[in-house]
């Protein structure tokens, strides 16, 4: 059995406007489903990415398994012992009245003793003394390693971190991903790994998601995600990504943005901007069949 | 040249002392080039834009150097040229499109009162080019969104109509910090490729400050690395890339993750760049740097040619 087990989850979200106006203006409610039917297994020990852009889903998924939110449908099972997660804004999730020893016990704060918060600020690269500082003393990568080593407090085998080195440098966000390898390989944990960002998911990933819309579109080994993308959207994607080797590499232009999730396209959603829709993909939703959700693939004709 | 920075120097006047935040820097670019200046936060990049286009905010000053434009020589103007010559000789581009429009104005409005304000010209005039940019830029059916609000378009579409606004009195320089930092990657791609057409197609010398080695890669013909307000290290994009000379450019190339098949460790720099208040004596890099050597730790090195490139570092000195 996975660790994780996500089976047809959904969430939506009510954004109508106040009743009020429904009443006077005649405005209907309004439903917005930002996860649509997902399903995803992780084992334990492995790292899944996710990724995809602003508005697809992801961060609503991320939510979704550590109890956040509440499914509207679907289930998500987890049998591990603990999940914690570690956000994007490490000045936004850090309480700058407290000292660092003091967030990071806070997890622990009735079992904790000081070595114990010693060894982990130790563990993410910091130094004991830091313990007695204020958040505000430290940069934001610093920031990021404390956010991890209270993560790490309460000994979770799971971690859910949603874009956690996208607000940091790049040199900063490699000493971060580095960190977090080490911690995987020491101490057996498992990662979803959420982020906009291909290449550094490409970093860390042993399988990626794509999300397109709410939908998981393909699903793969990195290796062969990166290597071989059968999705459409998954294709695109990856051309737009700067070419940084300079390779001169054929690329296909982007076309078109994502369409507003209220109203999404019919059909499979990424029609408007598809090179190979045809009239299936306009009426019929694609099913997610072997690793991708695309009627072309399905058909053999991509 | 369009554009030329001689030894600028930048400083903050505290109660505690002054900070440096810029220190002897100099670059040049030419009509049609494309200059990427890239660094990690708090390098300098973003005060040397601001400090060209003088927007420097006080207690900030330029302490040393001079700005010259296509000859001229700007860092001394009376606010009120500086103003002028802003929109009108120089094009600035942010970060956030919302920051650059006004909410209460339609884009339409705002393009003609752009034009209007730099370029004679009547109403009708600046309404058909209003238009002709808004299509140049990629707006589909310019003429429906014209009397349009800002909140009405999506992130990518805000940031070309302020493409559009800074492009309006056909500017010699083009400022651009971070154009593309706030949007996703499909719609960042769309962006740059619309970014390196205009400026080719106009002629107009172009400063892109991005911390995004893959935007400076896909965009820029040269760029300059910065490192704790210095130029670190500046030559072509294909040399700079592919074979940098400072051993800070080097660290940063091998930590930018890069997709691959296979999954490798990252080059990491350990450490942080230092505060304005603690820039260390000597070269500012070195308590990082993994080929110091005695020269290092009291003597600051300028810019000496390295292969095809310029680098501040005593690695390349002539023994």
């Amino acid at each position: 059995m996975p660790l994780l087990r996500l089976e047809g989850v959904s969430r939506d979200f009510d954004v109508s406007p106040p009743w009020l106006n429904r009443v006077l203006e005649h405005e209907p409610r309004r439903i917005l489903r930002a996860v649509d039917q997902v399903s995803l297994d992780i084992d334990k020990g492995e790292t899944v990415g996710l990724v995809g852009e602003s508005g697809c889903g992801k961060s609503t998924v991320a939510r979704l398994i550590v109890g956040l939110y509440v499914p509207t449908e679907g289930r998500i099972e987890y049998r591990g012992r603990r999940l914690q997660m570690i956000f994007q804004d490490p000045y936004a999730s850090l309480n700058p009245r407290w000292r660092v020893h003091d967030i990071v016990a806070e997890p622990i704060r009735f079992l904790g003793t000081p070595q114990k918060v010693e060894e982990l600020l130790r563990q993410v690269g910091l130094s004991p003394d830091d313990g007695e500082k204020y958040p505000h003393e430290f940069s934001g990568g610093q920031r990021q390693r404390i956010s991890i080593a209270r993560a790490l407090a309460g000994e979770p085998d799971f971690l859910v971190c949603d874009e956690p080195t996208s607000a940091l440098d790049v040199s900063v966000q490699a000493q971060i991903l580095n960190l977090m390898s080490d911690l995987q390989r020491r101490l057996g944990l498992t990662y979803l790994f959420i982020s906009h960002n291909l290449a550094v998911v490409s970093q860390v990933a042993d399988r990626v998601g794509v999300m397109y819309l709410g939908r998981i579109v393909e699903l793969a080994p990195a290796a062969e995600l990166f290597t071989r993308p059968r999705h459409p959207y998954t294709r695109m994607l990856l051309d737009a990504v700067p070419d940084l080797a300079m390779s001169g590499r054929p690329r296909t232009p982007v076309r078109g943005e994502v369409p507003n999730p209220l109203a999404p396209p019919s059909g499979c959603t990424f029609h408007p901007r598809c090179p190979h829709a045809n009239d299936r993909c306009r009426r019929e939703v694609p099913a997610f069949i072997d690793g991708v959700a695309c009627h072309a693939v399905l058909e053999g004709r991509i | 040249m369009t554009l030329e920075v001689r030894d600028l120097r930048i400083e903050f006047p505290t109660r505690r002392g002054t900070l440096t935040a810029l220190d002897g820097v100099s670059f040049a670019i030419a009509p049609g080039e494309v200059l990427g200046v890239v660094g990690e936060s708090g390098a300098g990049k973003s005060i040397t834009g601001l400090a060209i286009i003088g927007l420097l905010e006080p207690p900030g000053r330029i302490a040393a150097g001079e700005v010259r434009l296509e000859g001229r020589r700007i860092d001394n103007l009376p606010p009120e040229e500086m103003r002028k010559l802003r929109g009108r000789r120089i094009g600035v581009i942010f970060q956030d499109p919302l920051t650059s429009l006004n909410p209460l104005y339609t884009i339409g409005r705002q393009l003609e009162e752009t034009i209007l304000a730099h370029l004679p010209m009547s109403k009708r005039d600046a309404r058909a080019r209003s238009l002709a940019l808004l299509g140049e830029v990629g707006i589909p059916a310019p003429a429906a969104r014209y009397g349009h609000y800002p909140h009405q378009f999506s992130g990518g579409m805000r940031q070309r109509v302020v493409i559009a606004l800074a492009l309006a009195a056909e500017p010699r320089l083009l400022i651009a910090d971070e154009p593309t930092t706030a949007l996703d990657v499909s719609i960042q791609a769309q962006i740059i490729a619309l970014l390196k057409r205009l400026a080719a197609e106009r002629g107009a010398a172009v400063m892109l400050i991005t911390h995004d080695m893959g935007v400076i890669a896909e965009t820029a013909h040269r760029v300059a690395v910065m490192y704790a307000g210095r130029i670190v290290e500046v030559g072509s994009v294909r040399d700079v890339i592919h074979a940098p000379k400072h051993p800070y450019t080097v660290g940063l190339m091998g930590s930018i993750p890069r997709i691959a098949a296979k999954r490798s460790r990252l080059v990491q720099i350990d450490g942080a760049m230092p505060r304005l208040n603690a820039i260390p004596p000597g070269c500012a890099f070195h308590p990082r740097c993994v080929r110091r050597f005695e020269r290092c730790f009291d003597e600051r090195p300028d810019l000496m040619p390295a292969g095809a490139s310029l680098a501040a570092c005593w690695l390349h000195a002539a023994a």
